[in-house]
């Protein structure tokens, strides 16, 4: 799938969840992509090049990796 | 059931603690102090002739059959406007009275057509019924006199006429307009013997009027003066059968009534608890479509979309579809096939749909129509409240003292329950308005919003945490219930936010586009004034936001103590019949039904057990991440009951491509629709009136659906209900299931889900419906959630930051679209724009207001391209004052319009629900449609093609 799509989808959810303060943010952020997601989407994520994601996504993606 | 109009006991049941107690005709009777006369002699087997009466309107008193004698009183007094009272002794039948009714009567047929025999209401009338009553022989005025006969019938109206010489000016059908509608559009125009019922001035006809033809007027006609087309073409009907309408989410309950395999009319059940008696022109009048040419009546097949169709028997187009469908997952395995179920179908065929993509197919890439309307609903109330459903029932709204309506529109998407609230607001109730149009509950007729907040679209969030923000810093928060029902130090961090001075109206007032002392009256009003109940739409959900909006409706009303008692509560307005149950089901990927989480190991296991098969404990695709993954190749099949994608989907080109990638596309539906266009099978399907099942609507009210007629998706008799479709799917695949009727179907459902533990066929048969939780701790059903405490245990606040959408607006798509649904049409139209309703609404138009139109050298009726960074499209501008400057909106019930090429593919954070009421565009003047649109046209002539039939030899 388009990663970009999948990077936008993450900074997103981490962008609601960031007004939580960034421990609980990036905890809620994998916890939405655990529950939520397609196997293929996260595992495309989790191998992706992350420049493209906000320090919590990209924090909450390699929690899950 | 046989052919019997539904009993009418004059005037309204009256709800009071205390019990009187009369004698009529020597018979004792009890009723609710308040109740009429004329109800208690009902009540107790008398009836009392009448003309002017009628249960569902309040007693008028102006025809005066209803005369009775009262011990101890004067004169004759009326029944219907005299209320019982203790140790009363009425006398219903004497010599006196019948001789007084008999001289009414007689006036009353002496300027009437006495064409009994070839009226269209004969045998069906209640001034024949109460000149029978009486025992009206002769009219010794004779038919000469002056008269009203003669004057033109109105056929002005597709589904009812107006005939004046009928009419005997008992003001039922104005009644009706006004207290049941809510409308106002009728009236009795001049005085005395001039007067004569008039839709609007004396020269309007009943479709030039304000008249939303409702048929509540139709329905209160004693005579033939107001009547269905239908009964006058077809005649009287020979049966009736209780059942639930097939459009929006009230769920009305309807009699079918049937000559035969016809359908002669629907005539709203007053009995139902969802419509009491009240229906709108789609339910009751927009039914012609299940008999339309353009209904497919045969399987068809084709090996690629540039093939047309070819029409082949049940077992071929089944075994065809299980063929591709097994070469794909033995190629690509089964996360490469999915479904969506449909909200238009029943509770039975949806969760057939999710078991035989988990079970059959074993994945778990099934979603559902939900997913782009109400998703954020199931996240949102689910994380607040702990489940995800409407709290209160509609009879709620009876007991409400503010109504806040958000993001809908109901008298347009949702008329019948919209009548309610107007008779409520007409009560007392005070409305809060938040949209960006002037809807009409804004301000109609007999209706004027106490606040209209006219925001900006996008800043739901943004206006709800303002709404927060006076409530706590003013000190107007419930802490009592706070304290009691909800977590306290969630509570308090999320009340330390929303005082922050940066949530104050005035700060958010440039944000927003709503002005601050009006924002802070309506908090102030919500917080202070009674009992204050949510009702919310899709202007709520579809939106970037949309989740956040639902948990901050939440937190509004828990922080009032606004939940858990009649006259409360947070209701989402669910688009479709079904949509309730469709997401009650487990059409969603990540959970079974109940709302049960898939990686759940108990809750799989329950299923497994009952399945005989393991599951996959992954969520699987929605439908935006299936077009997604159709273009990269790791999604190649799907199976689509009852969606038309391409046209309610946003982004519709890239919706196309998606579907043209995949090597297998089943559609099964009514209509070749626009999905269709690039399906490689087609199954028909049949129509709510042609099936046995259930519909949850949306105060979680399970009702039964009744098979009126046979399927006409094959010939011969060889029809098939939906859910018998998708067991042949299955059976095709190897599935072996051998369910032969819904009701087995059902009885699975509430084996497999603890809030439907109670729910049989033949409970619903004797009850009629049940409200959702049934079981041990609520046997009789639940008309009003969380009660006692939340479902989750403790209410949940959530903290929700005003995250604005990336779609803005800028030099080049100055505008702001927002789309949005019209009375007369539903949804994609297929259904409504096959019938005569396109009277009302023949193509979208684009709202927009004087000043963007001059600016822009627009005259109402133009055409206009409007475009978006993601596409284009034409149709023409209504130019109006009902959108704020800088904001138009159209409706999406056209496929020629595409309104959906436009819209973008931002989606709600949580679910991508995609944000159909945020679209920057620009409008220019046009000269007719785009090249999108010409070629669209094109190709959906030649993917329509149907080969013709080989002769036979």
């Amino acid at each position: 799938m388009d990663i970009e799509r999948l990077h936008y989808m993450a900074n997103q959810i981490a962008a609601n969840f960031a007004v939580q303060g960034e421990d609980s943010a990036i905890a809620a952020t994998a916890a939405h992509i655990t529950s939520f997601w397609d196997p293929r989407m996260k595992s495309q994520i989790i191998k992706s090049e992350r420049s493209g994601l906000s320090p919590i996504a990209a924090a909450a993606v390699a929690s899950l990796g | 059931m046989g052919y019997e109009p539904q009993d009418d006991l004059g005037t309204p049941a009256v709800v009071s603690d205390r019990v009187v107690t009369l004698m009529i005709d020597g018979r004792a009777v009890c009723v609710p102090e308040g109740t009429s006369v004329m109800r208690a002699a009902a009540e107790c087997g008398g009836a009392i002739p009448k003309l002017c009466a009628t249960d569902n309107l309040e007693a008028f008193g102006s025809c005066r059959m209803c005369l009775v004698e009262i011990e101890g009183r004067k004169g004759t007094p009326a029944s219907c406007t005299t209320p019982a009272e203790e140790g009363m002794s009425v006398h219903t039948q004497t010599a006196r009275l019948a001789k007084l009714r008999k001289g009414v009567m007689e006036l009353y047929i002496s300027d009437h057509p006495l064409d009994c025999l070839t009226c269209s209401a004969n045998n069906d009338c209640e001034l024949q019924d109460t000149a029978a009553q009486v025992g009206l022989r002769d009219v010794r005025y004779g038919f000469e006199g002056e008269n009203h006969l003669g004057q033109m019938p109105d056929l002005s109206n597709p589904y009812f006429l107006f005939a004046p010489d009928k009419c005997i000016a008992c003001s039922r059908c104005v009644r009706a307009c006004d207290e049941v509608q809510g409308t106002f559009a009728l009236t009795i125009e001049g005085r005395g013997f001039g007067s004569k019922v008039s839709a609007g001035q004396a020269d309007d006809d009943f479709l030039g009027s304000e008249c939303v033809s409702c048929g509540a007027c139709v329905q209160a006609c004693p005579t033939s003066a107001l009547m269905e087309k239908s009964v006058k073409q077809l005649g009287k009907p020979e049966r009736s059968v209780i059942t639930t309408c097939g459009y929006c989410g009230v769920g009305c309950t309807f009699r079918a009534e049937m000559k035969g395999d016809q359908l002669v009319r629907m005539v709203p059940w007053k009995d139902g608890k969802a419509n009491r008696g009240h229906s709108c022109v789609k339910g009751r009048f927009a039914w012609g479509y299940a008999n339309h040419k353009d209904r497919v009546r045969s399987p068809m097949i084709r090996e690629s979309i540039d093939q047309p169709w070819r029409e082949v028997g049940w077992d071929e187009a089944l075994g065809f579809a299980a063929g591709r469908l097994n070469a794909i997952r033995e190629e690509h395995g089964a996360r490469a096939l999915g479904g969506i179920t449909s909200s238009r179908c029943t509770n039975e065929e949806t969760f057939l749909v999710q078991k035989l993509v988990r079970a059959g197919f074993g994945s778990n890439n099934v979603d559902t129509c939900a997913r782009v309307c109400h998703s954020p609903t199931g996240y949102g109330l689910k994380t607040t409240f702990g489940t995800s459903a409407g709290t209160q029932d509609f009879d709620s709204v009876m007991d409400s003292d503010v109504i806040l309506v958000i993001g809908a529109n109901p008298t347009d998407a949702h008329p019948v329950f919209a009548s309610r609230m107007k008779r409520r607001s007409r009560q007392g109730a005070k409305l809060i308005v938040i949209d960006p149009r002037r809807i009409d509950l804004v301000r109609s007729p007999h209706v004027e919003a106490a606040h209209h907040l006219p925001l900006r679209p996008g800043t739901n969030v943004a206006v709800l945490t303002a709404m927060a923000h006076v409530i706590v810093t003013e000190g107007l928060a419930d802490t009592a219930f706070i304290g009691e029902r909800c977590e306290v130090d969630a509570y308090q961090d999320w009340a330390r936010f929303v005082s922050d001075a940066k949530h104050a109206p005035e700060t958010l007032e440039p944000v927003t586009g709503v002005r601050a002392d009006e924002l802070r009256a309506a908090a102030r009003l919500f917080a202070t004034g009674g009992n204050s109940a949510i009702y919310y739409g899709l202007g709520v959900t579809e939106h970037s936001q949309g989740s956040s909006t639902v948990m901050a409706i939440a937190n509004l009303a828990m922080a009032t103590g606004n939940i858990g008692r009649r006259g409360v509560g947070v209701n989402p307005l669910r688009g479709q019949n079904n949509v309730q149950g469709a997401c009650d089901m487990g059409s969603f990927p990540h959970e079974l039904s109940g709302y049960r989480h898939i990686s759940d190991a108990d809750t799989r296991a329950l299923f497994e057990d009952d399945w005989g098969v393991a599951l996959d404990p992954d969520p699987g695709l929605r439908i935006n991440n299936m077009i997604d993954a159709a273009l990269d190749g790791s999604f190649r099949a799907i199976y689509i009951q009852g969606e038309d994608i391409l046209q309610s989907d946003p982004n519709t080109q890239h919706v196309a491509a998606g579907l043209a990638a995949m090597d297998c596309v089943i559609v099964h539906d009514l209509f070749l629709n626009e999905t269709a266009n690039y399906a490689h099978v087609f199954l028909p399907g049949s129509t709510f009136l042609e099936k046995d099942g259930t519909f949850t609507n949306a105060e979680r009210r399970i009702q039964p659906v009744r098979r009126v007629m046979d399927p006409a998706n094959a010939p011969d008799g060889d029809g098939l209900e939906d859910w018998q479709v998708t067991q042949a799917l299955a059976n095709a695949l190897g599935l072996d299931w051998n369910y032969t009727h819904a009701s087995e179907i059902l009885d699975e459902i509430a084996r497999l889900t603890p809030t439907f533990a109670g729910v049989s066929w033949d409970r619903l048969d004797r009850e009629a419906s049940l409200q959702w939780p049934v079981n041990e701790a609520h046997p009789d059903g639940s008309p009003t959630m969380h009660v006692d405490g939340f479902v989750r245990g403790k209410g949940l606040f959530v903290v929700t930051d005003y995250v604005p959408t990336d779609e803005r607006t800028g030099p080049r798509f100055p505008l702001l679209l927002t789309t949005g649904r019209i009375l007369s049409q539903y949804n994609v139209g297929a259904q409504t724009r096959r019938t005569a309703n396109t009277l009302w609404h023949e193509c979208d138009e684009l709202e927009m207001h004087p000043v963007d139109a001059e600016n822009r050298g627009l005259s109402d009726g133009d055409w206009t391209r409007l475009a978006s960074r993601t596409g284009e499209t034409t149709l023409r501008v209504k130019i109006t004052d009902r959108v704020a400057p800088g904001v138009v909106y159209t409706t999406f019930h056209h496929p020629e319009t595409q309104a959906n090429v436009v819209t973008t593919e931002y989606s709600d954070w949580a679910t991508n629900c995609p944000e159909y009421k945020v679209t920057a565009v620009q409008v220019t003047p046009s000269n007719g449609p785009t090249g999108w649109q010409e070629d669209y046209a094109e190709l959906s002539a030649r993917a329509r093609r149907i080969a013709p039939a080989e002769p036979a030899e």
